[in-house]
């Protein structure tokens, strides 16, 4: 094993290990909100997983418009290979969230959904990503898939903060954690629970985005292969 | 100077190509009457008045006869070879791009032209104050922009045209939401002035996506 491959081992493990402490505060350790009715208060808990897989997703989606970015001024396949991986994960990230979301919207809001202004976005960030795998299946030619995906992914991006702007003009309904004249709406013990869970994502976004970035060049080695076999 | 003498030419290319056929004109115009008039049929009973929904209706109406439109223009160029004959010329990539686009956009004004009188008569709604033509300008401008360079990539994919719409839709949203806004505010008797923010947004919209496809326009096209 080379030295790359033991950090990236390394890393695992102690990703995988995050996560497992994350959870343990996240159910455990971390104290019962207060003021709420008994479903809600353990509901609460969901906030540990729910927002840094909001987050993450869209840490993902920046990843691969810069990773788009870069493969436009370059035309170096590997920042289209991350652009491509990071888009995977962020997907995977906003169903994780839309799911947790909805799971603690039952009993706190009773109703499993609501076109509410920062869901409705979100949604719309789920409505591009999946566009953006579309596009790619449905181009054979390596070149030109990276270079289309590229440029959709620039402007999927960049639509993002617009499309927020204008669905927030209407009435909002969603928990506003950070509220200027509020401060924080954590508890001192809860915010570091909180933190602790936003950094063991966040390694575990790191590791699998490298795993499936090594993935993909494994996967283009073998079709150069297979290439050379079939002339 | 070449590169706006070449922007005209591809405009004046595409409105003679239509001038003859008018296929891609009278498709884009039945469609949206068909939408408006299908529509009218979904709400009418369970709506106290339909100038809740007219704004909503024109607007959908609009996106859908557009997107017609702007498939069919690169389909056709692709079908017929042309777009090669169109990439060999000495000019700017972006010129192609400000061309179709620009063509794009008349196409639509055309046959929103023709529909708002219509939508006046079927409604008994006026949409044709300068506010109104204002803000559907600035909306379809945004549809053209995005649109056009969106149609290239499509065209180009296994599904073609299906692939416009998927592409399409989500990134266009807010301009779809600020014109229904803005058009619904003003059917409801409010001024331009109070919906300025909207306004601006679709400004900034319409500037930065054109800035963006101009910049971007080139990988699409290139062989």
């Amino acid at each position: 094993m080379n030295r790359s491959d033991r950090v990236l081992t390394v890393l695992t493990v102690i990703a995988a290990l995050g996560i497992l402490g994350a959870a343990v505060m996240a159910l455990w350790i971390a104290p019962d909100a207060v003021g709420l009715t008994p479903d809600n208060t353990y509901a609460q808990r969901i906030i540990y997983f729910h927002v840094p897989s909001a987050w993450l997703s869209m840490l993902a989606f920046g990843v691969t418009m810069l990773g788009s970015i870069a493969y436009l001024i370059t035309s170096k396949r590997r920042w289209d290979s991350l652009a491509l991986s990071s888009a995977e994960l962020g997907l995977v990230f906003t169903l994780a969230a839309m799911a947790s979301g909805s799971i603690w919207a039952r009993p706190a809001w009773n109703t499993w959904w609501t076109w509410d202004p920062r869901l409705t976005t979100y949604t719309i960030m789920f409505l591009l990503f999946v566009a953006y795998f579309m596009l790619r299946s449905a181009m054979e030619d390596a070149a030109r898939r990276a270079r289309f995906a590229a440029v959709y992914g620039i402007f999927a991006f960049l639509s993002v903060p617009i499309t927020f702007m204008s669905i927030r003009w209407w009435r909002t309904i969603h928990p506003v954690l950070i509220d200027p004249t509020k401060g924080f709406g954590l508890s001192p013990s809860m915010m570091s629970a909180f933190f602790y869970s936003l950094g063991a994502f966040t390694l575990l976004y790191g590791v699998l985005l490298w795993h499936r970035v090594r993935l993909e060049g494994s996967r283009e080695q073998l079709e150069a292969l297979k290439e050379q076999l079939d002339q | 100077m070449r590169f706006w003498k070449a922007v005209g030419a591809i405009i004046r290319k595409d409105i003679r190509a239509e001038l003859r056929t008018k296929d891609i004109f009278s498709s884009m115009f039945v469609f949206a009457l068909l939408s408006v008039i299908i529509f009218n049929f979904a709400f009418e009973l369970r709506v106290p008045a339909m100038k809740m929904v007219v704004p909503g209706i024109v607007w959908v109406a609009i996106t859908f006869a557009g997107i017609l439109g702007l498939n069919r223009a690169f389909v056709i160029e692709q079908d017929k070879g042309s777009f090669a004959g169109l990439l060999l010329a000495p000019v700017d990539r972006s010129a192609i791009y400000f061309g179709k686009m620009l063509g794009n956009l008349l196409f639509i004004l055309v046959v929103e032209a023709i529909l708002l009188p219509l939508v006046l008569i079927l409604f008994n709604l006026s949409l044709l104050s300068w506010q109104h033509l204002l803000v559907i300008f600035l909306g379809t401008y945004g549809f053209a922009a995005v649109g056009t360079i969106f149609s290239a990539i499509a065209v180009n994919t296994r599904a073609r045209e299906v692939m416009l719409p998927i592409l399409l839709f989500p990134v266009l949203l807010p301009v779809l939401v600020a014109g229904v806004k803005m058009t619904g505010a003003l059917v409801d008797g409010e001024t331009l002035s109070s919906m300025s923010n909207w306004l601006r947004m679709v400004a900034l919209y319409d500037v930065g996506f054109t800035v963006l496809a101009y910049l971007t326009f080139g990988f699409v096209v290139e062989e």
